[in-house]
């Protein structure tokens, strides 16, 4: 069995996620706001999940390169 | 109460992450060839996934709604649960016990019973352990439609069945992996979802020396001293300074020691994501991976509590306060919830209402995993049908994921209706599971120890439990199935929780003493060569040469251990 590397979904979904919350908190009014005591709080968040998502996604891609380094010098 | 509004996009967030959580089962289907890969992910999983799944896999509804509700009534002091509970127990199944878990190369933890000791003895691990995973996950079920309910205005039974339906596709598609990696998805999305909420939840109290000062008000007002609600050992020199009624002794052995460990130890439910890791070293490593997330999450999920209470007291600049019970008291199981629906506009409520159902399923999931597991390996093939084909056993627990899910539905149905009966079957497994860790002590680490005596151990260490708990009553107790069922009441604690400490301290000395009696009095049945890997004086020693110091078992205990040393000083 060979399984797929996890962080993979896992960057995707948080990128997806971090998107909608950052296209949400671009267009909020400031009487959306009031309930996160006024702070912007969907535009933040947003923005570290999508950094989240990229931390992921650059580990999952790096591992990948890695493997298929390993496998092309190993000796046949 | 108001039911929440969901926004169009909070609707979305929903449906994307039910999307990823099918599409990771619908791909982890084609990998899924023999039972190994079903029920033990082919033992190919890499540390640090197991080690989140390890974590998450007991993160349902139980802990984050239970240990919200705990801040609110305890304050800090619920927080012992986790740096003297959990983390040393932890630490010591991951230096001490995996070696004999995962080189004994048993596929489940009941059938490491049967390799040490013998069939009796697993058959009544397999059976209590296959039943109370199967009504927890009914349970887990209930709590969560009936909060959708309250909260959103849900029908019962379409969260019920839609919950169900989910869960039941993504484990019989992707078996445990679909379950480990929705789990490690899981972790990081009650991170995300939560980490907000208590952000801005402090922000509202006026920060940590806010929250002191108004939960001064709180602590004073119960006829507690001053800090009683923010300092975690300060007050438990008496059971009765402090609100959670335990005094230290028993916190240390009932808590620390005894229901801990045998949980952290040995329930199948957790020890199945390390026996899935990809190697011994990455097993061992598993729970300590789990340990360092484990311990911070007192501020995630205790906290708010503790703010819940103290901006209810005092309200806060937001206007925030904790819903009543038809009775009048504050319904402390909503907190988590109402915070939500209080301090996120829509958009990041979404994402908090997501984790709160990924903390469900997922724990409903593990449920399901680790039941289909004993059910196929330690039921069907131990006793119904011995010689099943691989192919059989893979279809099996296809069928038992079916089976379970539907038994779960109806243990969900029966706890809406008769909610005693369901409180009087959790106090039955409490029983069976004080004295576990006794068995596994002796069997791990004393070679004498025998199939009889484990088993003779065991019975009468769950009795033990149940003598106790009939012939004893916390303070007010208005029902016998608070105790003193027995007609005659020896002793009253100060508090329920107290009385379950001192239970599981009585049923793990009788189990100890009784196991090691019976021993000396019967025959081994195995010889040193069947023991040799399962016991620890007739196995030889890890070597650990080529791994770095920092991927050491004892190095990365101790580590552990001493950051929660040091969490314990700063909250004193």
């Amino acid at each position: 069995m060979k399984v797929f590397d996890l962080r993979i979904p896992l960057g995707w979904l948080f990128a997806v996620l971090g998107l909608l919350l950052v296209v949400t908190g671009l267009r909020a009014t400031p009487a959306a706001d009031a309930r996160s005591l006024g702070i912007n709080i969907n535009l933040i968040w947003g923005v570290v999940m999508i950094a989240f998502a990229l931390i992921c996604l650059w580990l999952a891609r790096r591992e990948a390169r890695r493997r298929s380094r390993a496998g092309h010098s190993a000796p046949h | 109460m108001q039911p929440i509004h969901l926004g169009l996009i909070d609707g979305a967030i929903l449906i994307i992450y039910f999307a990823f959580v099918l599409g990771i089962g619908l791909v982890l289907k084609r990998q899924m060839r023999t039972s190994t890969d079903f029920f033990l992910s082919g033992r190919l999983i890499p540390a640090w996934v197991a080690g989140l799944a390890f974590l998450s896999a007991n993160l349902g509804a139980q802990e984050v709604i239970g240990m919200a509700a705990s801040g609110a009534k305890y304050g800090i002091m619920t927080s012992h649960f986790y740096w003297v509970g959990a983390i040393p127990a932890m630490v010591f199944v991951a230096v001490f016990m995996m070696p004999f878990y995962y080189g004994s190369k048993a596929r489940s933890v009941p059938e490491y019973l049967k390799m040490r000791f013998d069939e009796k003895t697993r058959a009544l691990n397999a059976v209590t352990f296959a039943a109370m995973t199967i009504f927890s996950s009914g349970i887990s079920m209930y709590a969560m439609a009936l909060l959708l309910n309250l909260l959103l205005g849900w029908d019962f039974n379409l969260s019920v069945w839609l919950s169900a339906i989910i869960v039941l596709l993504y484990i019989s598609l992707g078996g445990l992996t679909s379950a480990i990696y929705n789990e490690v998805m899981q972790f990081f999305l009650i991170v995300a979802g939560f980490a907000p909420l208590v952000f801005l939840g402090l922000r509202d109290v006026g920060g940590w020396s806010g929250l002191q000062v108004r939960l001064t008000a709180v602590s004073t007002a119960q006829g507690f001293a001053p800090g009683a609600f923010t300092n975690s050992w300060r007050f438990m020199g008496s059971a009765s300074d402090n609100p959670m009624g335990v005094q230290w002794f028993a916190m240390l052995m009932g808590l620390g020691f005894v229901l801990s460990f045998g949980y952290w130890c040995t329930d199948f439910l957790v020890m199945q994501r390390a026996m899935a890791a990809e190697s011994m070293s990455a097993a061992r490593r598993t729970p300590l991976v789990a340990a360092v997330p484990k311990m911070f999450f007192p501020f995630l999920v205790i906290l708010p509590g503790m703010l819940a209470i103290a901006l209810t007291q005092q309200h806060g600049l937001s206007g925030f306060s904790l819903p009543a019970k038809p009775d009048g008291s504050p319904n402390y199981d909503l907190v988590i919830p109402i915070m939500l629906g209080h301090y996120f506009p829509s958009g990041i409520l979404g994402l908090g209402l997501t984790a709160l159902m990924a903390s469900f399923m997922s724990g409903m999931a593990g449920n399901v995993t680790a039941f289909n597991t004993v059910w196929t390996y330690d039921l069907y093939q131990a006793y119904l049908r011995p010689g099943a084909s691989d192919s059989a056993l893979l279809w099996m627990g296809r069928a038992a994921t079916v089976v379970g899910i539907a038994v779960s539905v109806a243990a969900a149905y029966f706890a809406a209706h008769f909610n005693n009966i369901m409180d009087l079957l959790q106090l039955v497994f409490a029983f069976v599971n004080a004295p576990l860790f006794a068995t596994f002590l002796l069997g791990m680490f004393w070679r004498r120890a025998t199939g009889h005596g484990a088993f003779f151990g065991l019975v009468s260490g769950i009795l033990a439990a149940a003598f106790h708990h009939g012939l004893t009553q916390p303070h007010g107790a208005l029902t016998l199935a608070k105790g003193g069922w027995l007609g005659h009441i020896l002793q009253v604690y100060p508090s329920e929780m107290a009385q379950n400490f001192w239970t599981a301290i009585f049923a793990w000395t009788t189990c100890f003493v009784v196991t090691i009696i019976v021993s000396l009095g019967t025959r081994p049945q195995k010889s040193d060569e069947q023991l040799r890997g399962l016991v620890s004086s007739l196995t030889p020693r890890i070597v650990e040469e080529n791994v770095v110091w920092y991927k050491r078992p004892a190095a990365l205990g101790g580590f552990v251990l001493f950051l929660a040393l040091i969490l314990n000083i700063i909250f004193w």
